[in-house]
């Protein structure tokens, strides 16, 4: 366990003691197990640590020894409020070491479950972060929305969080006529429910007041720090994968991506709130030229991709979700490393976090949408 | 003091004479008076701690369409009973290191002050336990020295978190006791008097909020400031500060802390219905009726504010308090004083 070690020796300008406050690994706000060492000058922070690896499971090491598909549900439990998007990077890296080809409707139904996932882990975002200012009420508001998608998640795949629904090759099973038509009303419904967020939470002055103008960190920073994800784009650089890279079918649909101009908390916090927009016109797209057909490829029932190695990465509701597989021929994988947005995102807590006070460090914590499970892999 | 005896004072008036009748000594019976004034006080802050904390998780419940409490008994009505059977059985935890005296009296100091501001409500028309000549500056006064056990229970807990929220208490008092006097000074201007039940009778033709708005929404933000409520919890920010000084309390100790907070807000809404809202007045009913619906209805907009408010900052709220409320309740004071002197210049 790491030292608890004043860097600074002792004073501040005014004489007065520098203190060392734990905060983590349980703490109300630290999103799970993560532990940040605070140094303090009275409420201002100097210097802030992050702790990582409470929840270390060694799932790289796990695939090692797991044949391909029998990976899928391990990519569930990296980030567990995001899966379908796991499935989704891991299943696509595989395909493309293979070579494997995915029939249309099923690229279309993978879009259309990562989306909507993305939107669930936004509502997560938007509720956890007025939690974490001290709204209790937004969060029960945004749970209750964020149910609707688990439900339809239910119906597709027959379970709220680990799905494994993206398989190699296409998808675990069709979606019914009657997950359509709770999608359609869900899409009507949305809107609606972005106006109550709306009122209750981003509209309030205080929320505003607490996250305007607060660890304002220029882009190139932020790059160096090796931040992806709505973070990186809040500093006003566009970078998301599905249009700089796009992966799957992701060029034929037509949609923005939000930036920033300041950078600062307030647009971290936005950017998941245009976001969730943007998934849902992405999906609406998704449902009117989804296409009859298989949602399997036609794949051999074991599964021995070419001697290579691949790197493939996704956007998630986080970031950029990296798979690299080296494949010696066999059944399983050499060696595969995932690049976990979270984990370098919580990189910059240092830079995020000198100068602030106590309270916003669980609003920097808020914005940076950590899911420790991911983190420590 | 009028003479449309309260049915309280009625009872109070019996007590004495059942006592006087059988004993026969007027001290005595003094005593007994005064004592059935404590137990009655006392009654009432247990009660309405006990209904609160049912009302508080049902309003709340209310707002994040939740059903709240709802197993035991018809609504889940006895919800909070079961709660306190729970915090009375709970095991005494004393953490190690702590300053042993500080801490185990910090709980109980606070009840204290919380107890003794109820001294001078006035719950009806003489129904109040004593209307001292400087009655609302003796509230002002004796609440404010809630900061103390708060600090206290921060230090000797030898926690950080308590640490910071014993700080964050004091700095939040000095910031809000300042604008929540001078909000008040307008009302005693006007009356002319710091008694709790000469600002009533003032109050018989026009309530003072009418007079006063600006007064009553400053005494209302520094009153939820003074109470620890959300948007101004800071002292025990749960999402900060764990539970700030109140981290290392469990059982009985704890729930002493969280009457006297309730007890707080109680007070805190006595005090706004006594000065703004026209305290015991108001047709057909009794006086205590009214008084009761008044404060209900300011509970229930402290308990608002805490269900739909994130929390501020602690630079933001000192901020707020020295530079937006202080002004702001100094330049009632001056209206209030110009408007005194053009309209009542020999008063």
């Amino acid at each position: 366990m790491a030292q608890m070690k004043l860097e600074h020796n002792g004073t501040t300008p005014a004489g007065t003691e520098l203190y060392c406050l734990n905060m983590g690994p349980q703490h109300p706000s630290t999103h799970g197990v993560l532990r940040v060492m605070l140094e303090l000058d009275g409420e201002t922070v100097v210097k802030a640590t992050p702790v990582l690896g409470y929840l270390h499971r060694g799932i790289e090491k796990l695939a090692e020894v797991r044949t391909y598909p029998q990976f899928i549900p391990y990519t569930d439990r990296l980030d567990y409020v995001s899966s379908m998007c796991n499935n989704l990077a891991y299943c696509q890296t595989v395909e493309k070491l293979a070579g494997i080809e995915v029939p249309e409707r099923a690229e279309y139904i993978r879009v259309m479950m990562a989306e909507l996932n993305r939107i669930a882990s936004h509502m997560l975002f938007i509720g956890a972060t007025a939690l974490d200012l001290g709204g209790m009420t937004g969060m029960m508001y945004t749970f209750r929305d964020r149910e609707y998608i688990l439900d339809l998640f239910n119906l597709a795949s027959g379970s709220r969080l680990t799905y494994s629904y993206v398989r190699i090759g296409g998808v675990m099973n069709d979606i019914s006529a009657e997950f359509i038509t709770l999608l359609r009303k869900f899409l009507a419904d949305l809107p609606g429910m972005l106006t109550e967020y709306d009122n209750l939470i981003n509209g309030n002055e205080i929320f505003q007041a607490r996250l305007k103008g607060v660890s304002i960190i220029p882009a190139a920073q932020l790059v160096s720090l090796g931040v992806t994800g709505p973070v990186l784009r809040a500093a006003g650089l566009r970078d998301d994968l599905r249009v700089k890279r796009p992966y799957g079918i992701y060029e034929r649909f037509h949609f923005n991506v939000p930036t920033g101009t300041v950078g600062d908390n307030w647009e971290r916090y936005m950017m998941r709130v245009l976001e969730v927009g943007e998934s849902a016109k992405i999906i609406a797209q998704a449902l009117e030229g989804l296409p009859e057909g298989p949602v399997m490829a036609k794949i051999p029932k074991v599964i021995k991709p070419p001697v290579g190695e691949v790197y493939h990465a996704n956007e998630t509701p986080r970031g950029e979700l990296g798979f690299y597989i080296v494949s010696d021929g066999t059944t399983k994988p050499y060696r595969l490393h995932i690049r976990r947005p979270t984990f370098y995102n919580l990189g910059s807590i240092e830079t995020l976090c000198r100068g602030v006070k106590i309270a916003d460090v669980a609003a920097v914590l808020a914005v940076l949408d950590p899911c420790m499970g991911e983190a420590d892999a | 003091m009028q003479e449309s005896a309260s049915i309280w004072i009625g009872l109070g008036r019996a007590l004495k004479k059942c006592v006087l009748d059988a004993t026969g000594t007027p001290w005595l019976a003094d005593f007994v008076h005064t004592l059935a004034g404590v137990v009655g006080i006392l009654t009432l802050i247990l009660l309405s701690a006990l209904i609160l904390v049912y009302l508080e998780r049902k309003v709340c419940a209310w707002m994040q369409m939740r059903l709240g409490p709802n197993r035991l008994g018809p609504y889940g009505i006895f919800q909070t009973i079961a709660d306190i059977i729970k915090l009375m059985t709970k095991e005494d935890i004393q953490p190690a290191m702590v300053s042993t005296v500080m801490w185990g009296l910090a709980p109980i100091l606070l009840f204290m002050v919380a107890m003794t501001t109820y001294a001078v409500i006035p719950f009806d028309a003489g129904v109040i336990f004593a209307d001292l000549n400087i009655g609302i500056f003796f509230f002002f006064a004796v609440s404010s020295q809630a900061t103390l056990p708060m600090l206290m229970a921060g230090w000797a807990s030898n926690n950080k978190y308590s640490m910071v929220g014993g700080m964050r208490s004091v700095a939040q008092m000095i910031s809000y006791e300042i604008p929540m006097v001078f909000s008040v000074l307008g009302v005693v201007m006007i009356t002319g008097s710091m008694k709790m039940s000469d600002i009533v009778q003032a109050q018989e033709g026009l309530w003072f909020i009418v007079t006063q708005p600006v007064a009553f929404v400053v005494y209302i933000i520094a009153a939820t400031a003074e109470t620890n409520r959300t948007p101004f919890d800071l002292v025990e920010a749960e999402s900060e500060l764990v539970a700030g000084p109140f981290t290392e309390y469990s059982g009985m100790r704890w729930a002493y802390f969280f009457l006297a907070e309730y007890a707080f807000m109680v007070g805190a809404s006595c005090i706004a219905a006594t000065l703004f809202l026209g305290g015991w007045h108001g047709p057909w009913l009794p006086g205590w009726i009214w008084f009761f619906i008044k404060v209900s209805a300011m509970i229930f907009l402290f308990m608002w504010f805490r269900w739909t408010f994130p929390r501020i900052r602690v630079d933001q709220l000192m901020s707020f308090g020295w530079k937006v409320l202080l002004p702001l309740s100094v330049a009632n004071i001056l209206v209030t004083g110009i408007g005194l002197w053009l309209f009542f210049p020999l008063s």
